[in-house]
């Protein structure tokens, strides 16, 4: 079984209209920010993929990866739990102008929902947001003289995963702070695609060191010296 | 009245951090919310160790490192650029927040736009007109053994910010168990502010006036004196 694609535009090619995507990272770490350009150059080129809902914890930032994908025009809705950043005027444009939908949630919940879903549980109880707005319409119950707000899974079609080193059959480290929703996500897609930064032979990782185990990976591809999406933004570069 | 200005001589930000910094106790975990409560790390008295979490998967880090020394990969829930301490750990979302709401964390400080009398906390936003943001301010107000507020006694304007009941949209119900404002320390004891320590110089018909709800005095207050120099 080797997962290894040679290329990112292969790594990309079936993703469809329409599909929802999980996108790894946080703030400026953990984004696969290869994979996200070659998705756009696939929908410059071709009008495909369109009409997507991204997963994210923010809703892009300057004028690349996830920014990039909202300006290009490709993206109709964001799940997320903070789209208002600095730097986030491609996402903040659309949205004032009602050209984007947006799901909002609490970002321990996110977490949760993504977790619940590549676990199999397809809804718990949470106190986060019991009486505010965002649990409107959200049934409640209490457990233990406290109030809970029922939460479903969130699934998607595709999750777009960052790495550092990876092995042919999936399995997966992160660098520091990256990891963030990384490992989440790869659980929770149908189909979940990594690019590394090392790619290796089984066996080239540690098993007590594999934080994501390779069942949860389906195609793996490598990108050596990856661009780090803070450093982009604070370059100002736009893709 | 005294000759006391409240929008002159209260406590400035960094006063108001000190003085949250002197309940967290040794051997503590705390996450501290972006922005004013980051500031208390700076506070820490001598002597004290103290574990700070934040919620994008870092338990244990220090100070901000020396410009042109940042790794973008360590990052806290801001977005700035941290150090490692000796015993830090990474881990993913879905951990770093059952730490949160599984009552692992000993405290939790938040800022806020109100905080009501019942332990209402509203701090997320404040209108319709702007994009709505939240993070993980809904789940930090859940599950620390206590949550604190640090914030100015009053708006800019002058409206108490510790009232009744929240007029801006709630982030959590009943969670608020400490507020060390910029002329009070007040705890929230079965719905009620009880006053545990105000400016010496404020006259405390002064500070109820512009106190939004009553405050309530179990046995003696105590005077709020921070180092001037801070």
């Amino acid at each position: 079984m080797n997962k290894l694609c040679p290329d990112l535009v292969a790594a990309v090619a079936d993703i469809p209209d329409g599909a929802t995507v999980m996108i790894g990272g946080f703030g400026g770490s953990g984004a696969p920010v290869e994979l996200l350009h070659a998705l756009i150059d696939r929908f410059r080129a071709t009008g495909h993929p369109a009409r997507l809902t991204i997963v994210n914890n923010n809703a892009g930032n300057g004028g690349i990866g996830i920014a990039a994908m909202i300006r290009a025009g490709m993206v109709a809705k964001v799940i997320c739990s903070f789209p208002r950043s600095s730097n986030a005027e491609a996402f903040n444009e659309k949205y004032l102008a009602g050209e984007i939908e947006l799901e909002l949630v609490p970002q321990g919940t996110l977490a949760e929902r993504i977790r619940a879903a590549g676990a199999g549980i397809p809804a718990f109880y949470t106190p986060t947001s019991y009486g505010t707005e965002l649990a409107e319409g959200k049934p409640a119950e209490e457990f233990d003289g406290r109030m809970y707000v029922r939460e479903r899974w969130l699934k998607a079609d595709f999750a777009l995963i960052k790495g550092q080193q990876g092995d042919t059959v999936g399995n997966l480290t992160y660098r520091m702070a990256a990891r963030n929703f990384n490992p989440l996500m790869a659980m929770a897609a149908d189909r979940t695609i990594a690019q590394v930064s090392r790619l290796g032979e089984p066996g080239c990782i540690d098993p007590q060191q594999v934080i994501t185990p390779g069942i949860f990976v389906d195609t793996i591809v490598e990108v050596p010296e990856p661009q780090q999406e803070e450093v982009l933004v604070r370059m100002g570069v736009v893709y | 009245m005294s000759g006391f200005n409240i929008m002159e001589d209260k406590l400035s930000n960094a006063q108001i951090a000190w003085r949250a910094a002197q309940d967290i106790g040794d051997g503590s975990y705390v996450n501290l919310g972006i922005g004013f409560p980051e500031m208390i790390a700076r506070f820490q008295p001598e002597g004290r160790n103290v574990t700070y979490h934040t919620e994008n998967g870092v338990l244990g880090f220090g100070k901000a490192p020396a410009e042109g020394d940042e790794d973008w990969d360590l990052i806290n829930a801001g977005k700035k650029a941290i150090t490692l301490k000796p015993g830090a750990s990474f881990f993913h979302h879905a951990d770093s927040f059952a730490m949160v709401r599984g009552g692992h964390l000993d405290l939790a400080v938040l800022g806020a736009y109100q905080v009501a009398q019942n332990g209402d906390l509203a701090n997320w936003r404040v209108g319709s007109k702007s994009v709505p943001a939240v993070g993980g301010a809904m789940d930090l107000v859940h599950g620390a053994k206590r949550v604190a507020v640090v914030t100015d006694h009053v708006t800019r304007d002058g409206a108490p910010k510790l009232v009744e009941s929240c007029t801006f949209p709630l982030t959590g119900l009943g969670c608020v168990t400490r507020v060390y404002s910029s002329l009070a320390v007040v705890d929230i004891v079965d719905g009620k502010f009880v006053l545990r320590e105000k400016l010496p110089q404020i006259p405390m018909d002064a500070l109820q006036a512009v106190t939004g709800a009553r405050l309530h005095s179990e046995g003696q207050v105590g005077d709020l004196i921070v180092p001037a120099d801070i």
